[in-house]
């Protein structure tokens, strides 16, 4: 019988003995434990068996690996563990996953290196010292049993869960060694080259597969804790403004409401339930300081940055004359590009709960750095780091959102004053509405062409929002390197280019947002690029394969989207191809989409191909499921993304403003993994991302006659040429 | 006082009447594997049964369903043996994961009137959101449901 089980049996029990009251009962240890030996946020209990602060084995051989990085969906608490095991020679049916400890590794001074999640980078970064964790723990394991058996550890092997000592054929399990291993100590441990692998490359099945289609899986959403109460909150419609007043006299009286808490920027009403505390909070009169920033647009906005396009920028690289050379061409074309802010609208609204105590605070919230949210919590609580204690849950979407801490503090500052723990809830609209946005960004690009069509010259100015500078960095050189990401190393061979680039700011909070830098810039450079193949009279991916002729890898990829596609194979009338090839978070991904335009004048992606190499897999499984998530964001990005500013305020609020594409709008997607192999580990969660906008461009463009130089799509009405 | 049936159970809640079913589940019961998105029937992620038709949670005041058998998520089954729940791990449909309770109950409502659904139907049928891009996945395993014939 499952725990599972054991669970909803408890809870028709509870009910059964309470009928007729409303009661917040509580589950036993708060954490609904599932089949997947996958639990988040609290440690599983484990008294002995630790090996090293990645992992312990338990004398059933049940092992538990420690996943730093944050489970958003792209397959971490499964990929992370395979690496470790692959190491251990484990068991993998043996192997369950839970979160680091943050407060771990801050006591033990960076025991598990680095929890952040994001710039695709959990394997990427992480796998040397996870292999580096798993290597050692095996050979633990066989100096152990070598100590057991008394004979020489040259003797042994380790495998599928077991030492063996070859002579005579003896074997014990993990299990039974773990705890003398844990006391043993060993040098010089060698890991395996990718020859030897036998787990990483397989498409292993991810564990947390089974409560997730349970409703088990605990977001931090679904955190109860004892005499819990429920916030909600209402923020300054224009960012930057403050609270002026408001009356809470209008809503005390409201069912379950307690108080009102005041924030800098914003109100919350704490109240019994949810519910109570956002109806309390919607009818909450409230008045705002709004400086001159209410009276901004983006129409403005985008004229603003257009207009700043003509200035000189900073040069982020300079490779020859381009002046002279643009000025000598035969022909030269120019374009502007032009994108706007994006909301994260991750599908779990935000949300944190936290308990204050004297000396000792918990958070629960789906976090993807826990250790800078503990350092921003001891702060804030004036409460030791030791004693603080983040609990990650399972992130209902991450897509770097949740990599800001601006949720948990203001939880924090809430739950100081109400004394019981709190789950504060923003609606999808304060969501929203109180975003941290992908950046709004222009850019124009030049190039020049002589009598022969050959390219002389190639210019791009980017005006771009600063993350950087929303974060206090130092961009006093004039670039904020996230913003030209894609641009400045761009790869095609050109004789002489000029990069240059220009920060501007607005009101509006920026902040990562899946692919940051690339999210925009592959689609302007991409787009420009199939500009330049009709400039040239050339087919776009037989001049971008002149242009990369350089770049064996890059080719390889393009060779084989252009089979993998069917590339020259013809469509019927109103479809069309487009492609699109990018490199970022050490992946290259081509895509090739096929496109056509509906009755309504809106376009249908029907198709996409991807090809991607990022050198080695840990699991294809996990990979592909990356390609297609970034494809629907990328597509979602494309077609119908946009938030809108007026009177300084965003417009959209939710998912009838917001466009999501649904399963009506979802292409058949097919990847294919074209791995160079060697010591190349590329990002998976962000790559399958940028190329998708710019080929859908370049596709509508052949069905159109017509450049689409702005995102979203679904602002044009199209129109079959 | 407020009398609603939850996966079978019957429960007498003192809450406002005008509450969303969504609230009363997941604040009065802990019925939690039903989620909250959008509030506004935009989203699906917080689809229950009504008397075995898929509804949206977040709209309807729970007043208004004391006449209905409610089931939710959890009590879809016993151990996530529904054929529904078996193809999505089959065919390893979810990724973050939070959409999905809302996803399966939809499908199961789906292929309880409609035993082998074209594409356009499962179009027609599956609006709920998911915004880590599951979908093809999603389709796979309604298509693996129906050919197996609901087993
Ligand atoms: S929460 Fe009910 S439809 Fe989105
Ligand atoms: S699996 Fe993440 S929203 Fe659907």
């Amino acid at each position: 019988m499952s725990i599972d089980k054991t669970r909803r049996e408890f809870l028709k029990k509870s009910v059964s003995v309470s009928t007729g009251l409303v009661i917040a009962f509580h589950i036993p240890g708060m954490i609904p434990a599932t089949q997947a030996k996958v639990r988040p946020f609290e440690p599983f209990d484990l008294n002995q068996g630790e090996i090293n602060a990645w992992l312990a084995i338990e004398p059933d051989d049940t092992i538990t690996i420690r996943v730093a990085q944050a489970e958003m969906g792209q397959g971490v608490f499964t990929a992370l563990p395979m690496i470790v095991a692959e190491e251990l020679e484990a068991d993998w049916r043996t192997v369950r996953a839970e979160y680091a400890s943050a407060n771990r590794t801050i006591r033990e001074e960076g025991a598990y290196q680095r929890m952040g999640t994001g710039g695709s980078r959990a394997v990427r970064h992480s796998r040397p010292y996870l292999q580096m964790a798993g290597a050692e723990a095996r050979e633990k394991l066989i100096k152990a049993a070598a100590e057991k058996w008394l004979v020489d550890k040259s003797e042994c092997y380790a495998d599928y869960g077991k030492i063996h000592h070859k002579p005579s054929g003896r074997s014990v399990s993990y299990g039974a060694l773990a705890n003398a291993a844990a006391k043993i100590s060993v040098s010089g441990v060698r890991i395996k080259t990718p020859e030897e692998f036998k787990l990483l490359g397989l498409p292993k099945k991810r564990l947390d597969t089974p409560p997730k289609v349970d409703g088990s899986a605990v977001f931090s959403i679904d955190v109860r804790r004892p005499n819990m109460v429920y916030a909600a909150v209402v923020h300054c419609p224009v960012q930057g403004g403050t609270l002026r007043s408001y009356r809470f006299n209008a809503v005390r009286n409201m069912p379950g409401v307690l108080q009102g808490i005041k924030l800098k920027s914003g109100i919350a009403i704490v109240a019994k339930t949810y519910w109570q505390a956002k109806t309390a909070v919607d009818r909450l009169p409230v008045q705002w300081n709004i400086g001159d920033e209410g009276k901004t647009y983006s129409d403005t906005f985008r004229n603003e940055y257009s207009a700043a396009l003509a200035n000189e920028g900073t040069i982020v690289l300079e490779r020859g004359d381009t002046k002279e050379a643009l000025e000598s061409s035969e022909k030269i074309i120019q374009s502007d590009y032009f994108v706007p802010y994006l909301a994260h609208a991750c599908m779990e609204p935000l949300n944190c709960t936290v308990s204050v105590e004297k000396s000792r605070v918990d958070i629960w919230a789906g976090m993807q750095n826990p250790e800078s949210v503990l350092n921003a919590v001891a702060k804030e609580a004036g409460v030791a780091h030791e004693n603080i204690h983040v609990h990650n849950c399972f992130l209902g979407g991450g897509f770097g959102r949740r990599s800001s801490n601006d949720f948990v503090i203001e939880a924090t500052k809430i739950a100081k004053k109400v004394g019981q723990p709190v789950q504060m809830i923003w609606s999808r609209e304060e969501d929203m509405k109180a975003g941290a946005y992908r950046p709004m960004a222009a850019m124009r690009f030049k190039a020049g062409f002589d009598l022969d069509k050959q390219l002389t010259a190639y210019t791009n100015h980017s005006v771009t929002h600063s993350i950087l500078k929303d974060l206090g960095a130092d961009v006093s050189s004039g670039i904020d390197r996230t913003s030209v990401e894609g641009l400045a190393n761009m790869p095609y061979a050109i004789p002489r280019k000029k990069i240059t680039h220009t920060i501007k700011n607005t009101h509006i909070t920026s902040w990562w947002w899946r692919s940051v830098g690339s999210s925009q810039n592959a689609f302007a450079m991409e787009c420009f690029m199939d500009e330049m193949a009709t400039e040239a009279k050339m087919d776009p991916l037989k001049y971008r394969k002149k242009l990369l002729a350089h770049r064996k890898d890059l080719l390889d990829v393009l060779d084989e989207l252009e089979e993998k596609s069917s590339w020259s194979k013809p469509l019927p009338r109103g479809h069309a191809r487009g492609m699109a090839i990018h490199e970022c978070f050490g992946t290259i991904v081509a895509q090739a989409v096929e496109v056509s335009v509906d009755k309504y004048g809106q376009a249908k992606v029907h198709k996409v191909v991807s090809v991607v190499d990022c050198g080695n897999l840990v699991n294809p499984l996990i990979a592909e499921m990356q390609i297609e998530s970034g494809i629907i964001y990328g597509i979602s990005a494309a077609l119908y993304g946009k938030i809108t500013i007026e009177k300084g305020r965003v417009q959209e609020d939710n998912f009838d403003t917001y466009q999501m594409v649904r399963m009506q709008e979802t292409p058949v997607m097919e990847t294919h993994w074209l791995l160079s192999g060697g010591n190349k580990w590329g990002g998976i969660g962000e790559p399958g991302l940028p190329c998708v906008a710019p080929a859908i461009v370049n596709a509508l463009y052949r069905i159109t006659g017509r450049r689409i130089r702005s995102l979203p799509v679904g602002d044009y009405y199209l129109q079959v040429s | 006082m407020v009398k609603i049936n939850v996966n079978g159970q019957q429960y007498e809640l003192n809450v406002d009447p005008s509450t969303p079913l969504l609230w009363v589940l997941r604040d009065n019961l802990n019925l939690t594997g039903t989620k909250y998105g959008c509030g506004i029937s935009q989203c699906g992620a917080c689809t229950v049964h009504m008397n075995g038709q898929a509804v949206r949670s977040c709209s309807i005041p729970v007043s208004q369903v004391e006449q209905f058998k409610i089931v939710t998520i959890e009590g879809l089954s016993e151990d996530a043996s529904h054929p529904v729940q078996k193809a999505w791990i089959e065919e390893d449909v979810p990724q973050c994961g939070y959409c999905q309770s809302g996803q399966i109950m939809t499908a199961v409502t789906l292929l309880e009137n409609n035993a082998n659904p074209s594409d356009e139907e499962i179009d027609r049928a599956m609006t709920n959101i998911c915004r880590c891009g599951t979908y093809q996945r999603i389709r796979r395993a309604i298509h693996k449901v129906a050919a197996k014939g609901g087993e």
